[in-house]
């Protein structure tokens, strides 16, 4: 069953320097269970198809649909959770009260609030960092709790805007590894913007290649990476293969002599 | 401990300042009085015993304090703690009605674009014409509809001037959460008063104690110029004015004190009930 389906969808920005087509015919199908991750250089509207995905903008052509309806709907029926770039958890929350933020909105019982907060705080292992404030967390386990919060209630679908992109590069590896693990507990559908390439490569079943100017999709790379990747597939000849592939992708998509 | 050295210094400072300045201003008249030629000494002693001295000396302020607030009845007329207890009555009247419009307008301001274009301007006029012009027109307007007293004209002129800082810091405290923060609150698909209550209005109290302590002061200036104009006989305003009337400096500036240390207090108690609340809220490190 498909989750999202976009096809002919464009969104063009009226700025005072005229129209920006920040996407262009932009077609995709996402399968329940898939792990999606966009890749491009900036300006290529991985982000902005993104919030569409999400109803935080609206396509100005072409159709989208998410779990059958469309984008604002599904929205409305809180089909998805959302992770930002940053973390932005509420400095006046504790780690508990940033994750029950969502089911505090959602008007879920005291029961299954505390019951649902322990469950996800297990999952991306923060138990015992209830009490915490987030300026006592670092980096990475600040967004770990935004993690949490994304998933604290029954969305099936998780979009995911560069969350590890300003964690380092072995923040980011630990925190990929427990994001499969996740997803394969889980069972969500997953859609990932990132810009880097092993990021990409390592957690996706497809990469989608973007390139910009306008915003559009260049090639679409199903992954042949087995669902079980321990860190070191990355040096394995598939992984560099399907790397390649994409660097190419990115290559032919972008003229780097503009 | 490390700050009191240099406070201590400054305090001495002015007080020294303040001796020379007394010294050097109320010399003209002890010399006007003088039946032969003093000598440095016999000007410098009389210019700090005089009854009415164009600058009374630090310690005969400290001595009328000492007589005012510990030695008289507190409700004694003559008492400062009773003028200042008045005083103070006001000024908390008036920073709560202030603070609570404040709040109210910032709202407006912040959730209608009508409040926000009407509002300001008369807002920011209001600040700009004189307390001092409005207030007995408060005090006369009220009485033709039949407020009788003097303390809730007080009250509200100290309203006036207090509720301003509320409103700026309000609006820029509302209107803190960055996009990011308001995307998250539409991907849970949450209420406007859901965002309210829970993104906008605590993202607003550290611009709002901020803006409290301001705010106080400008309470207890309110009060103070209410009872200045108005003909009132009670509250450390009426202290100042009795002791203009009558020609008494001493009286003036023991007053004047009497208001700096009740504005610090205040101040300072905002300040502590800032930091409680910010410990409470994790914003503290």
């Amino acid at each position: 069953m498909s989750v999202i389906e976009a096809s002919d969808l464009g969104l063009t920005f009226q700025t005072n320097d005229g129209p920006v087509h920040a996407l262009s015919k932009i077609g995709l199908t996402v399968e329940k269970g898939d792990f999606v991750s966009f890749i491009g250089p900036s300006g290529c509207g991985k982000t902005t198809f993104l919030r569409c995905i999400a109803a935080l903008e609206t396509p100005t052509e072409g159709t989208l649909t998410v779990n059958g309806m469309t984008a604002d709907e599904a929205r409305r029926n809180r089909a998805y959770g959302y992770v930002f770039q940053a973390a932005g958890l509420y400095p006046w929350r504790t780690i508990a009260g940033n994750v029950r933020l969502p089911l505090e909105i959602m008007g879920y019982s005291k029961a299954e609030m505390s019951e649902r907060v322990k469950r996800v705080l297990d999952l991306v292992d923060l138990a015992g960092f209830e009490k915490k404030y987030p300026w006592q967390l670092s980096g990475g386990m600040q967004q770990r709790a935004s993690i949490a919060r994304a998933l604290a209630f029954d969305a099936d679908i998780l979009l995911m805007d560069e969350p590890f992109g300003a964690l380092d590069e072995i923040v980011r590896d630990h925190l990929n590894e427990q994001l499969l693990k996740l997803w394969d507990r889980t069972e969500k559908t997953i859609a990932f913007v990132t810009h880097s390439i092993p990021e990409a490569v390592y957690l996706s079943t497809r990469i989608v290649v973007m390139s910009p100017r306008p915003g559009r999709i260049t090639d679409v790379i199903e992954s042949p990476l087995p669902k079980e990747r321990p860190l070191d597939i990355r040096d394995s000849t598939e992984f560099l293969e399907v790397a390649h592939r994409v660097r190419e992708g990115l290559r032919a998509g972008h003229a780097y002599d503009e | 401990m490390r700050n009191v050295f240099p406070i201590l210094t400054v305090v001495a400072a002015i007080v020294l300042l303040w001796y020379a300045g007394a010294v050097w201003m109320n010399s003209a008249w002890t010399l006007d009085r003088a039946d032969g030629p003093l000598s440095f000494g016999e000007v410098v002693r009389d210019t700090m015993s005089q009854d009415r001295p164009r600058l009374p000396a630090p310690h005969q302020i400290g001595a009328e304090l000492y007589d005012t607030v510990i030695d008289k009845a507190v409700t004694s007329k003559r008492s400062l703690v009773f003028h200042g207890w008045v005083t103070l009555r006001s000024t908390l009247t008036g920073f709560a009605l202030g603070t609570i419009m404040g709040i109210l307008m910032a709202v407006a301001v912040v959730y209608s674009r009508t409040a926000s274009m009407t509002l300001m301007p008369w807002a920011i006029i209001s600040q700009t014409i004189p307390i001092v012009a409005i207030a007995p027109m408060i005090i006369v307007l009220l009485a033709s509809i039949g407020v009788e007293g003097r303390a809730v004209p007080k009250a509200i002129i100290s309203a006036y001037l207090c509720y301003f800082p509320v409103l700026v810091g309000m609006v820029k405290g509302l209107r803190s959460p960055d996009a990011m923060q308001l995307d998250l609150m539409r991907t849970y698909n949450a209420s406007a008063s859901q965002a309210f209550w829970k993104l906008r209005l605590p993202s607003s109290v550290p611009y709002l104690f901020t803006s409290l302590k301001v705010g106080i002061a400008a309470a207890l200036v309110g009060t103070i110029v209410g009872e200045l104009p108005t003909g009132a006989i009670r509250g450390l305003g009426a202290r100042i004015l009795i002791g203009d009337q009558f020609g008494n400096p001493i009286m003036i500036w023991s007053a004047l004190i009497a208001a700096a240390v009740l504005a610090g207090v205040l101040v300072s108690l905002v300040a502590v009930m800032q930091g409680v609340a910010m410990k409470r809220m994790g914003f503290a490190r």
